[in-house]
């Protein structure tokens, strides 16, 4: 079973590495031509061609990288001919941290957050988590990004607006230094994983067994943490996962406004540039975390509720 | 807390200027407090240490050392920083040596000698040699090259060591020709003995030595202990950050995460010029937004339309509007004030009066025409275009303003529609400017203009040694492209750029390049 989603992991890679390689010939200009920009002379724009071996045909080149793939060599960035697995090492490794700090508030906020307001619903309480979380999803990244700046940074000066952290940076100092994106990933994420929480428990305290736990007489949270939570898990470990994924493939802008040497910023510039090697590498990075973490849910969701394998 | 104590308090180094001026503000004495650092910071001069940051709009992941792939200010301030070049555009715009204690010009601009500076070495020891000058130019040369400075070295035909001279022989003569080695591209590099330079190595002269190059996230520096300058170089270590959004740009001056930024958001300039801890400079540099016309086309082809679309422009309000008034309005030709030769002719206004006659006159009332413009071209290209519009509007001429991508501006629209918004970064001698985008069969001839008197002065000046004759002939080369040229000269941009009052520099701020020339980590210094 997880076999056969592994093959059909890897079958959807290659259909996206064929369709952003198309995708990436089919913009207008080419790595030769966005690099000159305003510069280029039709000679100089040739010679780089020639060099690059982008004189070739898309199917040939494709089928190189392809071959190097295989081999597990991603070649070279066409751009400043610096190997991509060592230009992406380190930045993955940040887009990583990020995620993972971020993750690690968001998820327990988001849990705990969504029990209470289905312990709690209707209450003010209840009503306060939704007005907050449903605020902070709605704006776009970049607003929530820029607040927190000036109140935490600007104003009071507690946590510094650039996040750029190096390889050196010491483990202290970086938990203060990303603290902000993580803050800004935090508020953009939990909404979504808190909702999802509590309309899962609350669909299950409608059932039978959850009212003939009551009338055994067995205290509220006791209902809710050791009735109704094991049977909510499947639908709450898949809005997990997206948002994982959402926090290591889609956080480019805060990327940008914390100035955070993440895998999105590569993408974007390689795009831009039509690095296109560069970008096939991301992508297929990008690609392998949605499918790994989708197949990890699935994984996860049988584990707490076996009848999931079963379906009626 | 009462002033004085303050004062103690900072004069003895226990509280940074930060604290110092923001206590001085709780206090209310902002105004004691501003003429004590001031007069400090004047006593003080150039002061060396320290670790200066500074953040710039540039800087992609693309970049590498190769000076061949330098495009952006990020890789241009870097490759002034860590490099020498055989001269150097000094702060007034005049050309001095660097590597190159002098040099000398003969048969008719043709043959080029310039004496080495004895005794400079390159950051892995070596001593810079003439072998080193012809190596480090051979790599933009030849077929194979790929480097934007190859046209500028294409007229030369042979360079030779003499002793510790190096002479450049050129198929035609070019009295600039020791301007153009100052440009960015063309740093002098440790020859690797085989006739080759390495070239990503990052090892070069200058008075700093690369010790960290992320691509699009940072570079460090370190000042070079033997750098020959003596008066130069003053920080002890330094830094250049790639901060693209302007937002966090600002931020990151504002809370102090770095000494200086260019490119400021004009929106929101004056706000920071409120800030008693920080400095906005403006420098009326080369760069300058334009119009390009292609005169092969119909009905660009006839020189009246060309004229009423010039003076269907109102540049006092695109400078207003767009430029926020950090600039001048442009004059149709490509030539700043700040260049040699510039001459000052007078300033075209908006007139749709005479350019609804001059329509008339050549039977094209009420004419309709395409500009297409992206945000690629310049900020605020598209709105420039509207504004366009409206102005041209008054004479009678209807302009379509189509939104292009920006993705792909400059390989699918300048160049190839009929009109469109271009931006230009300007060059440092007015032959240059010509010979890069106005000379017939340029490359970058983006108007495709081909003005028989206009190229024959070129070729001439561009030969003539007598500094007098070549301005006359310069001042009658503006009035040509002014008048006739299909390039609508919109405005010319400022540099604007901000820097905690922690910094200092000698005035003025050069005009050639954003940042002091792009050698703003050489030149500066930390008041202390």
């Amino acid at each position: 079973m997880v076999l056969q989603r592994l093959g059909l992991g890897l079958l959807t890679l290659f259909a996206i590495s064929v369709v952003i390689f198309s995708a990436i010939e089919l913009l207008p200009g080419d790595l030769a031509q966005e690099i000159l920009g305003q510069s280029a002379t039709p000679e100089t724009v040739a010679a780089f061609r020639r060099e690059l071996g982008l004189d070739r045909p898309p199917v040939t080149r494709y089928l190189e990288w392809l071959g190097g793939v295989l081999q597990g060599d991603f070649g070279r960035s066409l751009a400043n001919g610096r190997e991509i697995a060592e230009l992406i090492g380190g930045r993955l490794a940040n887009t990583l941290i990020l995620a993972t700090y971020a993750a690690l508030i968001a998820v327990p906020v988001a849990l705990v957050l969504g029990l209470l307001a289905a312990l709690y619903r209707n209450t003010w309480f209840d009503r306060l988590v939704n007005m907050v979380t449903l605020t902070s999803i709605s704006f776009p990244e970049f607003f929530v990004a820029y607040i927190l700046i000036v109140w935490l940074s600007v104003n009071l000066g507690m946590f510094p607006s650039l996040a750029t952290i190096r390889p050196e940076t010491g483990f202290g100092e970086l938990l203060h230094r990303a603290f902000l994106p993580a803050l800004t990933l935090t508020l953009v994420v939990v909404a979504h994983m808190m909702r999802m929480t509590r309309a899962a428990i609350i669909n299950l305290l409608a059932s039978p067994y959850i009212e003939m736990a009551r009338l055994k007489g067995i205290p509220q949270h006791r209902v809710i943490l050791h009735h109704a939570l094991p049977n909510a898990w499947a639908p709450i470990i898949n809005v997990v996962a997206l948002n994982l994924a959402y926090l290591i493939t889609g956080v480019v802008v805060v990327e940008v406004v914390f100035v955070y040497p993440g895998l999105g910023q590569l993408m974007v510039d390689s795009v831009s540039k039509r690095d296109i090697l560069v970008v096939q590498a991301c992508c297929l990075i990008f690609a392998t975390v949605y499918i790994g973490l989708n197949l990890l849910a699935d994984v996860l969701s049988i584990a707490t509720n076996p009848r999931l394998l079963r379906p009626r | 807390m009462q002033f004085k104590q303050l004062e103690r308090l900072y004069a003895s180094g226990r509280i940074s200027r930060r604290e110092f001026l923001r206590a001085a503000m709780a206090i209310g004495a902002v105004g004691a407090a501003s003429g004590m650092l001031s007069s400090a910071a004047l006593a003080a001069g150039p002061r060396s240490g320290g670790h200066f940051k500074v953040g710039l709009a540039h800087g992609s992941t693309t970049d590498s050392l190769d000076p061949t792939n330098w495009e952006n200010d990020f890789t241009s301030m870097l490759g002034y920083t860590f490099n020498n070049y055989l001269t150097e555009v000094d702060k007034q715009g005049n050309l001095v040596g660097e590597l190159a204690e002098s040099w000398e010009g003969s048969d008719g601009a043709k043959k080029w000698v310039f004496k080495l500076r004895k005794g400079v070495t390159f950051h892995n020891g070596k001593t810079v040699t003439p072998q080193d000058v012809i190596d480090s130019m051979t790599m933009h040369r030849g077929e194979d090259s790929k480097s934007p400075a190859k046209p500028l070295l294409a007229p030369v035909t042979e360079i030779r060591a003499d002793g510790d001279h190096v002479v450049f022989l050129m198929e035609t003569g070019n009295a600039d020709f020791p301007y153009l080695l100052s440009d960015y591209h063309i740093p002098i590099m440790p020859s690797n003995g085989n006739g080759d330079v390495d070239r990503t190595a990052g090892i070069g002269a200058g008075g700093y030595i690369v010790k960290e190059f992320e691509p699009g996230v940072r570079a460090v520096l370190e000042r070079n202990p033997d750098y020959w300058k003596t008066d130069r170089a003053h920080f002890d270590s330094a830094e250049i950050l790639s901060v693209i959004d302007v937002a966090a740009r600002t931020n990151a001056l504002t809370t102090g995460e770095v000494h200086a930024i260019d490119r400021c958001d004009l929106k929101t300039v004056h706000l920071l010029k409120r800030d008693p801890s920080l400095n906005v400079t403006q420098v009326t540099g080369f760069r300058h937004y334009t119009f390009p016309m292609r005169t092969d086309i119909a009905p660009f082809d006839n020189p009246d339309v060309r004229m009423a679309l010039k003076l269907a422009l109102n540049r006092e309000e695109l400078v207003q509007k767009i430029l926020r008034g950090y600039g001048i309005p442009g004059n149709d030709t490509p030539i700043a004030p700040a260049t040699s030769f510039y001459a000052d002719l007078e300033q075209r206004t908006y007139d749709p009066e005479r350019a609804r006659a001059l329509l008339k006159k050549a039977g094209m009332e009420g004419l309709t025409v395409d500009l297409s413009a992206a945000d690629a071209a310049f900020p605020g290209a598209v709105d420039a275009a509207v504004l366009y519009k409206e102005h041209a509007a008054a004479a009678g001429i209807d302009i379509n303003v189509v939104r292009e991508p920006n993705d792909g501006y400059w390989s699918s629209v300048w160049m190839n529609k009929p009109w469109c918004a271009c931006y230009w970064s300007g060059r440092p001698t007015a032959d240059w400017m010509f010979s890069t985008a106005y000379a017939a069969g340029a490359d970058w001839n983006d108007t495709f203009w081909d003005n028989e008197r206009f190229n024959e002065l070129l070729t001439d000046a561009r030969v003539e040694l007598d500094p007098a004759r070549r301005a006359e002939m310069y001042a009658e080369m503006q009035r040509i492209v002014r008048d006739d040229g299909g390039t609508v000269v919109g405005m010319f941009s400022d540099y604007v750029s901000a820097h905690s009052n922690e910094v200092s520099y000698e005035p003025p701020i050069a005009a050639n390049w954003p940042n002091d020339g792009q050698r703003m980590i050489e030149r500066w210094w930390f008041t202390g």
